[in-house]
């Protein structure tokens, strides 16, 4: 039984990898970066139950905390890099990064 | 007694990983960026917190439980201020949803 | 067996996304790839039962470094720039070091031989000897803070050398770190209620649990690299939300020189309580009447060394990118 959530999550990641290798804009590889790192706590609790290292749970908290620390950055980045381009033209209009 | 117990548990696994896969599917096969982020995160707060709680029957109540317990709170609460702060990101950038013929769309400006 | 196809799956994953991420010309792009990688790389070691590392690599390379990489990105254009075309030498040289080193990896024992050399003297000499002079569960721990102190007291200062770098690379002009910085511009994130709200609500578990890695390395997976990678985490998260103006103010740059050096003066500290109690440099079994008192002594005193130096550089490296102009 745990093994095939095993699998069904190994699936998952593969499918979420597609999605960052194939997503036309950048915000597709994110979705898949935080889609994968999600998809790797779980695994990682699947993991330690079937291996029955059971102290390995330290490591899927601290991955839930550094997968979403990871997309606050990235609204960060995208929020100042549009702020700073618009400080820097003011001439221009459209708000920030093109999404490619 | 605990059949029953791991019967629950399996279930709840399962039904979690069913959940898991659905958002994996619909992260690739749904059209636009916005209909992504809705697929993906829901099956991102859902599937996890099945399967977490499929385990934490499993392991009854010892210190296990609790961790699992923490993580499954982290899960829950992050995962949608991450879907929140990845729209809102793409927003600020500029993508546009399909088929949005004038620009009713606002990013939230920052107070 | 299912370990090991689980373990090949993954390791094709892992080539798939290198490839994906030399050939990708956007460079924001090739940041989040390489978050996949990091995550990819964590599990290998996860697999491999080594929980320690898997531990570093999430925190660091999958969590710390992608917010450095995407602070120094704001900096630059998004693009990379036109490179110059292959030069058939370079590739010609470089082809045949990797056939070389894969020839070469055949010569090594395989995964888990018993009867490869580290597992017939030096290994069970260790797994021996931790609990009779050490007595901590963790023997990882044992092996990094104790056995093979030398090696970590050389990685806390080539950290500290690191950050001396990136500080002086970017700080500013004339040896004075962080005068570049400009404290009352940025305002983070803070106009955006859910974040803000959010983030107040799990900082002090981010900070809490760094410390409890920090202090439960002894038992489980942790110890002070991790935990300064954590704590780090959890600051940076507070410095994006509220505004750099503020996490200036929280933990002034004085404050963080003030960690990165304590921490490798702390670690070197003890190696010469050690010397000064009448035994060599970094020998833990003197500091106290009982020596496996004076080795718990000791490794807590240097993890804790350990993790305020790592903390002091990351928080240096990441308000010099990210504080500037």
């Amino acid at each position: 039984m745990l093994l095939v959530a095993a699998i069904a999550i190994l699936v998952t990641m593969a499918l979420a990898l597609t999605r960052a290798l194939l997503g036309p804009s950048v915000y597709d590889r994110v979705l898949a970066v935080n889609m994968f790192g999600t998809k790797t706590v779980l695994l990682i609790t699947v993991m330690a139950f079937m291996m029955g290292r059971t102290d390995f749970l330290d490591l899927a908290l601290a991955y839930a905390l550094i997968n979403f620390i990871g997309v606050m950055a990235v609204l960060w980045f995208v929020q100042e890099s549009s702020l700073r381009q618009q400080t820097q033209n003011p001439a221009r209009d459209d708000s920030g990064n093109d999404a490619q | 007694m605990s059949e029953i117990l791991d019967l629950i548990a399996g279930l709840l696994v399962v039904t979690g990983c069913v959940f898991v896969l659905a958002g994996g599917i619909g992260a690739l096969r749904m059209p636009d960026f916005y209909t992504r982020i809705h697929g993906a995160s829901l099956t991102d707060s859902l599937g996890p917190v099945l399967v977490l709680g499929g385990l934490m029957v499993n392991a009854g109540l010892t210190l296990i439980s609790v961790k699992l317990a923490a993580v499954m709170l982290l899960l829950m609460v992050t995962s949608p201020t991450a879907t929140y702060a990845l729209a809102n990101a793409a927003l600020l950038a500029g993508l546009k949803p399909e088929g949005v013929e004038h620009d009713t769309t606002e990013p939230e400006k920052p107070a | 067996m299912t370990m090991l196809l689980i373990g090949v799956f993954l390791l094709s994953l892992l080539v798939i996304t290198a490839i994906a991420i030399v050939r990708s010309e956007d460079l924001f792009s090739a940041v989040m790839l390489s978050g996949i990688f990091s995550l990819l790389m964590a599990l290998n070691f996860f697999l491999l039962d080594a929980a320690d590392v898997a531990l570093t690599e999430a925190a660091v390379g999958a969590g710390v470094a992608t917010v450095l990489l995407l602070a120094g990105l704001r900096l630059i254009p998004p693009k990379e720039a036109p490179g110059r075309p292959l030069r058939a030498l370079s590739v010609t040289v470089i082809a045949a070091t990797a056939l070389l080193m894969i020839y070469a990896s055949f010569g090594q024992p395989t995964l888990g031989d018993p009867l490869a050399p580290t597992q017939q003297h030096i290994a069970p000499w260790y797994i021996e000897k931790t609990p009779e002079l050490i007595d901590i569960p963790n023997i990882v721990t044992a092996v990094l803070s104790s056995f093979r102190g030398y090696d970590t007291l050389g990685e806390v200062f080539v950290v500290l050398t690191a950050g001396i770098g990136v500080m002086f690379l970017l700080g500013g002009g004339r040896g004075k770190p962080f005068s570049r910085l400009d404290s009352q511009a940025e305002q983070g994130l803070s106009g955006h209620l859910i974040p803000k709200v959010m983030a107040r609500l799990l900082i002090p578990f981010i900070l809490l649990f760094a410390l409890f890695i920090q202090f439960h390395g002894e038992y489980s997976p942790g110890g002070g690299f991790q935990a300064g990678a954590i704590f780090v985490a959890g600051i940076i998260l507070y410095s994006l939300v509220r505004g750099e103006g503020l996490a200036l103010s929280v933990i002034p740059p004085r404050a963080l020189l003030l960690m990165s050096a304590g921490g490798a003066l702390l670690f070197g500290s003890v190696g010469v309580a050690g010397m000064l109690m009448g035994g060599n440099f970094l020998e833990y079994s003197v500091l106290a009447e009982n020596p496996v008192i004076g080795q718990h002594i000791g490794i807590i005193v240097i993890e804790l060394g350990v993790g305020l130096t790592v903390t002091g550089v990351l928080l240096s490296i990441f308000h010099a990118f990210a504080a500037r102009d």
